[in-house]
């Protein structure tokens, strides 16, 4: 079945959500406190794939795809290595059909 | 030194709009924040309203409501990899006036809410950010704002600024915030058309259907739901933090593993992915619920974690409601007897102690951690998945087994002890008896 209905790619996921970004960008991640971190557990766990590890034992982000959930700071266990606020009014996800 | 407004209400979710429909119309002044553009433009959840605590407020509002559906048929299904048993009622009774659950697109559901509280007087302010309090001592006395110059004061601000509650957590009023007590819900939204909907569903007019669904979480903690709107079914998973962290497999694959699952795939296939969307629930229930009040302010909604995550009811927006409603109302009676510091705010407690909000969280409290448990979690969907197939299939020429017989070998090699499912059963009796 999954194979008559391909699952669609996760850009076309993220695609279709409407993100009105912002310049200022509401995550910061602090790349000393990644390097050192073991479970890097923001990459599974982003459900916007935001956190890309990179081959220095760091973590690339980005915040624009962003669902404004937390659930990035909520699993990082290095106290202080993500930031977070809620983007500028008015910007970030709007969701339509949820 | 007079103030900008009576109150501020931050966050227009169902809370807030709660909040401010009271406050508005006992003829305060209140202004209602939303960082969103509109009311509900950061909301989704996953499912069900249930209407009866709006009765109070806007009388027959389901003739006026965005509603999507009625649901009409409610089913819990334990699920395995390949073998799915479900609890399927139905009845007509919640398919007419005045209803039992709904579903909703929440960004309709919230702004219509929140334009009952502009129509009582609210001044509805969006796209404006709160980024912390203004406080004189440990008194609350305002907000601050992303706006220039948008520093607000009130006598009472009403936080219901949702699951992360900067604003609870900077007044210093949030101790539990391990991962643990929370989830991650994640969903999609997949247009199928109504017609194929009630085909698939078994529905008609505007009938709906709703599945809870545990044991598809792969292994972490958690559950699935799959309901219907009008012409689009929406399925997700929620999933506790430490457990997701902890394994490899990413949201939106867990939720493709679902799709495809025997028992649900023929009910989702061939449909159209209209919006994917993820957020944050305060599950931990009773436990994790932090003070509710401090001098000049009141937390209600999810920010103050009343969302009712109990296994068989899967409950957040009647919640937000009833708590918001309360904290309105307590704002009210301290506004108008001068005293909005956490004595003159104590109505608020007695309020929501006395209706369903408190009394369900609190005969509810050891819930949300038996659900998570690994027995309820994976070994009992397991046990009654195999005790059906045993029961159902038919082995000729060998007679049928006993029940007991059948029990007791899949609890044996399920390697659960008679003393654990006691130990469950005692619990689960004197939290649902």
């Amino acid at each position: 079945m999954t194979e008559r209905y391909p699952d669609i790619s996760f850009e076309r996921r993220m695609d279709l959500v409407d993100f009105r970004v912002h310049e200022r960008a509401h995550i910061t991640v602090d790349g000393d406190s990644c390097r050192g971190c073991t479970t890097q557990a923001c990459v599974v766990a982003c459900p916007a794939n935001l956190f890309i590890p990179v081959s220095d034992g760091g973590i690339l982000f980005n915040y624009e795809q962003c669902f404004e959930c937390g659930t990035c700071y909520m699993v990082c266990n290095t106290e202080g290595a993500i930031t977070w606020t809620y983007p500028e009014g008015g910007h970030g996800v709007v969701f339509g059909h949820s | 030194m007079p103030t900008d407004f009576d109150a501020i209400v931050v966050g227009a979710g169902p809370a807030g709009a709660a909040a401010a429909i009271a406050l508005a119309r006992a003829g305060k002044s209140v202004a209602l924040l939303e960082r969103g553009p509109f009311p509900g433009s950061k909301n989704m959840y996953g499912g069900v309203i249930y209407g009866r605590i709006l009765d109070g407020i806007i009388p027959n509002w389901w003739e006026e409501a965005p509603i999507q559906r009625w649901v009409t048929r409610r089913a819990t299904m334990l699920m395995t990899g390949t073998q799915s048993l479900t609890i399927d009622y139905r009845t007509t009774a919640w398919g007419t006036a005045p209803y039992n659950g709904a579903t909703a697109y929440r960004p309709d559901f919230d702004n219509w809410l929140a334009g009952h509280a502009v129509t009582a007087g609210a001044e509805l302010i969006c796209s404006t950010t709160v980024t912390g309090l203004l406080r004189e001592g440990s008194r609350v006395v305002g907000v601050r704002t992303d706006r220039p110059g948008g520093d607000l004061t009130a006598e009472v601000v009403i936080a219901c600024d949702g699951v992360n509650s900067f604003l609870a957590k900077e007044a210093g009023m949030y101790p539990h915030t391990e991962a643990e007590h929370f989830t991650l819900g994640v969903k999609e939204t997949i247009s199928l058309g109504s017609d194929v909907i009630d085909e698939r569903f078994g529905l008609r007019d505007r009938e709906g259907a709703d599945f809870e669904i545990i044991g598809c979480t792969g292994g972490i903690p958690g559950g699935g739901f799959l309901y219907t709107n009008l012409d689009t079914i929406a399925v997700g998973l929620v999933l506790q933090l430490p457990g997701l962290a902890k394994q490899k497999k990413r949201p939106e694959e867990l939720i493709a593993d679902l799709k495809a699952h025997p028992s649900i795939a023929p009910l989702v296939e061939g449909g159209d992915v209209k919006e994917y969307s993820a957020h944050l629930i305060p599950e931990g229930g009773f436990k994790m619920m932090p003070e509710l009040t401090c001098d000049g302010m009141i937390v209600a909604g999810d920010a103050a974690a009343m969302c009712l995550a109990a296994g068989i009811w899967l409950e957040g927006v009647n919640f937000a409601i009833g708590s918001g409603l309360a904290a309105g109302q307590t704002a009210v009676e301290a506004i108008r007897r001068r005293n909005t510091s956490v004595d003159g705010l104590e109505g608020y407690r007695r309020r929501i102690e006395t209706n369903f909000v408190m009394a369900d969280h609190r005969k509810l409290a050891d819930v949300p951690d038996l659900i998570m448990s690994e027995r309820v979690q994976q070994l009992y969907p397991q046990i009654a998945c195999n005790v059906a197939e045993r029961i159902f299939t038919v082995e000729n020429p060998r007679p049928k087994p006993g029940f007991n017989a059948i029990a007791r070998s899949e609890l044996k090699s399920a390697g659960v002890r008679v003393r654990d499912i006691a130990k469950d059963a005692i619990k689960g009796l004197r939290s649902y008896g």
